[in-house]
C-alpha cells in the first residue's frame, strides 16, 4: 500500500483557538459599552459605530488588494479598530470625519506597516490622533451633545441647557464639579455608570469593566496591564493633588487601559515587559493630564508607549528554564 | 499531588478515554516482520549477524555493533530470514537496512540466558545484560539504557525518577502497563536502584490515571518506592519538567539530569529491564496504543517489534477514507508517517490515525503577538522569536535567543491561535545554528 499520507511536523493537534476566535472575543467584550452608548446617546451612536467599522473594513480590503495580499477583513481585527475608533469620538462627530479617521487608522496605522500583526501603533488611536490634529474642535467640543443626540437623557448639562465640558476639562480648568458638570447625584456613581458627557465608548466604566473581565476570564488579556495602568494614574494624580477617583473614573482611561493598552500587536509580548509598559503608561497619562496641555492624556500616552514597546520587549525576555547554578537546587 | 510543578505547559484534551479501559490485546504475530538494523540513531547502523535463508529463533540476536551508543537487535518471531533490504524507518523519514523475517508460526524461543541472582551481580554485569538484551528507552527516544544508567563519574546521583506521567494525549501504553503488570515495573526499579546505587526512587504519574496510581501503590507496598501523583499538564513527562515537579530541581541549561543528581527512566523501560535481567527476555515486543477518530476499534495492542503499521491498522479497523495523518507516538511530539509500510520499533508508544477535524488544521496567519506561545513554553523561551529569526534567515541570532534550550515539546505551536510554523522553525533553526557552530 503506497498511499501518501499527510506529513508535517508535530504537534499534530492544536488548540481550537484561531486568530478569529481571539478577535471575536474582543468584539464581544466591546458590546456592553455599545449598548450603554446607544442608551445614553441614542441611535446615532450605533450609526457611527457601524459606519466606522464598515469604513475600516473597506479600507483594509482596498489596501490588501493593492498590496496583493489576501483580504482578511473578516478576521475581526478591522472590526475592532472600527469599533474602538468610534468609541473614542463624541456622538457629535460628523460622518465624513469618522470615515476619514477610519481610512487613516487602517491605511496608515495598519496596512502601511504590512497589515495585521506588523503595525507598531494602535490603528484606532492613529485614527483618533489624526482627527484630533485635523479637526481639534470636533473631538474636544462636547457642546451640543443634547441636540445632536436628541435622546441625551441625563442631567449633565449646564443650567442654560447647553452641555457642559467633560469632567476632565472642568478639572483641568479648575471649575468646581458641582457647578460645571455633574448635578443631581453622586459624581462617582454617575461616572461609573456612564451618566456624563464623553466619547461614545468611554462613558460607562461599568460597561468597560464588564467587557474587560470577560477578556481576562477568557485569558485574552493580561489583567496586570489595566490594573497597573489605572492604579498608577490613581496614585500619581493623588500625589499631584488632584481628585484621583474622579480621574480614573472619567475620560478614556478605562477604555484605554482595558482595550488599547492590552492590544496584542502593540503592547510588549513579554510578561515583565507588560508590567513596565503599564507603569510607564499610567505615569504618562497622569503627567499629561495634570501638567500637559490636554485635559485627557490616554490616547497620546498609549501611542507614545506603543513606540517604546519594542525596546521594552527587547530587554525583558523571560528567564529561561535552567538558568541556574550548576547545583540546580 | 506534587507540590512543585513547572511553568508553562498546555492542557490539550487528553483523549485517553478511547483506550483507557481497553485491556491490552495481543496481536497475532504477522506473517512477516521487518526489523530495522539500527538503534536509536538511524545514522549508526548495526551489522547483521544473519543472512537470507538463515532460520532464526524468537529472541535470537540478529544484529550487533561495536560502540557504546548502540544495542543489539533481536528477532521478534521464529522463522526464516527472507532478505535484508533498505526499507522505511519511522524516524526522520529515513530508509535503513532491515531484516525481513518470515514467521513460521512456531513461536520457538532461542535459549534465554538469565542472571541467576541479580542481587549478587555487579553493576557492570547488570549493565552488560541490559545492553545485550537490546534495552532502550521505550518512551520514544530509544536512547540506549545502559548508557543512561551509567552516568559520568564526576556527578553524584541520589534519586531515580520513573516517568509514568504519560502526558501525551491519546496514549495509554504506559497506563496499561502500570495497570496490568505493575510488579515487573517495581522489580525493574529495584534493579535500576542497585545499578545506580541510589536509595530513593519516585514514580511520577499524572492524576488522570487514578487506577494506575492505585495499582502502582499496591505493588510498591513495602519496597520504599514512592508513587507521586502529578498534575495533568503537558509536558509533565519531559525529563526536565518531571525533575522540577517532583524534586524542585532545575536542570541547568545544556546539562543532563544527572547534573542535579537525578536519572529518569520510563516505567516501561523498567519493566523491560526486569524481563531482561530476571527472565532473560530481550526487548522484542511492546504495547502500542492505537487511537484516533479514524480508528473504528481503538485498542492497546501488544505487538512484536517489526510488525508493519498496516497490519495493526487493519486489526483495529482503520477507516482509510477518513485517515488524514498517521502519527507514530503522541500527537504533541509524535512523527507523522508517510507510509503504512513502516515497522513498529521499540519506541513506538502509539499509532494514531487522525482525521482532519481532529488535527484542527488551520492556515498559518500573521503573528498577533498574543504571547500565548511564551506562556505555554515550559522552558520559558520566546518561541515567536524563533519564527521571526528563521523566516528572516538570521540564524546566528538564534543562539542568544536560547533556541538550543528548546525541548521541541510543541506546546507553543499547540497554543498558537495563528498556527505559526513554530516547531518547523525550531527544527530548521537548530540545524542551521549547529552548522554555524560547527564551522567556528
Ligand atoms: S517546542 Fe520549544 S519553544 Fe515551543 S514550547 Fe516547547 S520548549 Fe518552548
Ligand atoms: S502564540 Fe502565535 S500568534 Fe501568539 S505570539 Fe506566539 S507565535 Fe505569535
Amino acid at each position: 500500500m503506497a498511499t501518501l499520507l499527510n506529513m508535517g511536523p508535530s504537534p499534530h493537534i492544536r488548540t481550537s483557538e484561531t486568530v478569529e476566535s481571539v478577535m471575536y472575543d474582543v468584539i464581544i467584550a466591546l458590546l456592553p459599552a455599545l449598548f450603554v452608548a446607544v442608551y445614553i446617546f441614542g441611535i446615532r451612536a450605533l450609526v457611527l459605530v457601524v459606519i466606522s467599522v464598515l469604513a475600516c473594513m473597506g479600507t483594509e480590503y482596498v489596501c490588501a488588494r493593492i498590496m496583493g495580499q489576501k483580504p482578511t477583513i473578516l478576521d475581526g481585527s478591522a472590526i475592532i479598530t472600527g469599533i474602538l475608533l468610534a468609541y473614542v469620538l463624541p456622538v457629535t462627530i460628523s460622518i465624513p470625519t469618522v470615515i476619514a479617521g477610519a481610512i487613516v487608522a487602517i491605511g496608515l496605522g495598519k496596512m502601511a506597516f504590512g497589515g495585521l500583526g506588523s503595525n507598531f501603533f494602535n490603528p484606532a488611536l492613529i485614527g483618533r490622533a489624526f482627527i484630533q490634529a485635523s479637526w481639534a474642535s470636533a473631538i474636544t467640543n462636547f457642546s451640543g451633545i443634547s441636540r445632536a443626540a436628541g435622546t441625551f437623557r441625563y442631567d449633565v448639562m449646564m443650567a442654560d441647557g447647553m452641555a457642559g465640558p467633560t469632567v476632565l476639562t472642568a478639572m483641568k480648568s479648575g471649575q468646581s464639579l458641582g457647578a460645571a458638570i455633574i448635578k443631581n447625584g453622586n459624581p462617582y456613581l454617575q461616572a461609573f455608570l456612564g451618566k456624563m458627557g464623553g466619547c461614545l465608548g468611554e462613558v460607562s466604566v461599568l460597561a468597560i469593566l464588564a467587557g474587560g473581565l470577560y477578556l481576562i476570564w477568557r485569558k485574552q488579556i493580561d489583567w496586570k496591564v489595566p490594573v497597573i495602568t489605572i492604579g498608577t494614574v490613581f496614585v500619581l494624580t493623588w500625589i499631584m493633588g488632584a481628585n484621583p477617583l474622579l480621574h480614573i473614573l472619567s475620560g478614556g482611561l478605562f477604555l484605554g487601559a482595558f482595550f488599547m493598552a492590552t492590544d496584542m500587536v502593540t503592547r510588549p509580548v513579554t510578561s515583565l515587559g507588560r508590567i513596565i509598559y503599564a507603569v510607564m503608561l499610567g505615569g504618562l497619562i497622569a503627567l499629561i493630564r495634570i501638567k500637559g496641555g490636554y485635559p485627557e492624556g490616554t490616547c497620546y500616552a498609549i501611542l507614545i508607549m506603543n513606540g517604546i514597546s519594542p525596546l521594552i520587549e527587547k530587554y525583558t525576555g523571560p528567564k529561561k528554564f535552567g538558568e541556574v547554578k550548576a547545583s540546580g537546587k | 499531588m506534587s507540590f512543585f510543578g513547572f511553568k508553562g505547559g498546555v492542557h490539550p484534551h487528553d483523549n485517553k478515554a478511547q483506550t483507557k479501559d481497553e485491556l491490552t490485546v495481543l496481536l497475532t504475530a504477522p506473517k512477516m516482520v521487518y526489523i530495522p538494523l539500527v538503534q536509536s540513531n538511524p545514522a549508526i547502523p548495526v551489522k547483521p549477524l544473519v543472512k537470507p535463508g538463515d532460520s532464526v529463533l524468537k529472541g535470537q540476536k540478529i544484529g550487533d555493533a561495536d560502540g557504546m551508543m548502540t544495542v543489539p537487535v533481536h528477532s521478534s518471531v521464529s522463522g526464516t530470514v527472507k532478505k535484508i533490504e533498505d526499507r522505511p524507518y519511522p524516524v526522520m523519514g529515513a530508509v535503513v537496512p532491515t531484516v525481513c523475517i518470515e514467521n513460521d508460526g512456531q513461536d520457538a524461543w532461542a535459549e534465554l540466558s538469565k542472571v541467576e541472582d541479580w542481587e549478587k551481580a555487579t553493576k557492570e554485569e547488570l549493565l552488560a545484560v541490559i545492553r545485550e538484551k537490546g534495552i532502550v528507552g521505550i518512551g520514544g527516544a530509544t536512547f540506549p539504557t545502559h548508557v543512561k544508567l551509567n552516568p559520568p563519574k564526576d556527578v553524584t546521583v541520589d534519586t531515580l525518577l520513573l516517568n509514568g506521567a504519560e502526558c501525551e494525549p491519546y496514549l495509554n501504553a504506559d497506563n496499561r502497563l502500570m495497570l496490568d503488570d505493575p510488579r515487573s515495573i517495581i522489580e525493574g526499579i529495584k534493579i535500576i536502584k542497585k545499578i545506580l546505587g541510589v536509595n530513593t526512587a519516585i514514580v511520577g504519574i499524572e492524576e488522570n490515571k487514578p487506577r494506575a496510581i492505585a495499582a502502582m501503590k499496591a505493588a510498591a507496598e513495602g519496597t520504599g518506592i514512592e508513587i507521586q501523583p502529578l498534575k495533568t499538564r503537558y509536558p509533565q513527562g519531559g525529563e526536565k519538567q518531571l525533575i522540577k515537579s517532583i524534586l524542585n530541581r532545575e536542570v541547568p541549561s545544556g546539562k543532563l539530569p544527572s547534573a542535579v543528581g537525578a536519572v529518569v527512566q520510563n516505567t516501561g523501560t523498567a519493566a523491560a529491564i526486569y524481563q531482561a535481567v530476571v527472565n532473560g527476555v530481550p526487548l522484542i515486543e511492546r504495547v502500542v496504543t492505537v487511537a484516533g477518530k479514524a480508528v473504528k476499534h481503538p485498542k492497546n495492542v501488544k505487538v512484536p517489534v517489526g510488525t508493519l503499521f498496516s497490519e495493526i491498522l487493519d486489526f483495529c479497523e482503520v477507516d482509510r477514507d477518513r485517515l488524514y495523518k498517521l502519527v507514530l507516538g503522541g500527537p504533541m511530539m509524535g512523527l507523522a508517517q508517510f507510509s503504512e509500510d513502516t515497522p513498529v520499533i521499540k519506541g513506538t508508544s502509539g499509532l494514531l490515525a487522525l482525521t482532519k477535524e481532529e488535527t484542527n488544521a488551520y492556515e498559518t496567519r500573521p503573528c498577533i503577538s498574543c504571547g500565548k506561545c511564551i506562556e505555554a513554553c515550559p522552558m520559558s523561551l520566546q518561541p515567536l522569536r524563533f519564527v521571526q529569526l528563521t523566516l528572516k534567515g538570521q540564524y546566528k541570532e538564534l543562539g542568544p535567543a536560547n533556541l538550543l534550550d528548546c525541548i521541541e515539546c510543541g506546546s507553543c505551536a499547540y497554543a498558537c491561535p495563528a498556527n505559526r510554523p513554530l516547531v518547523e522553525s525550531i527544527k530548521l533553526g537548530k540545524t542551521k545554528l549547529r552548522e554555524i557552530m560547527a564551522k567556528k
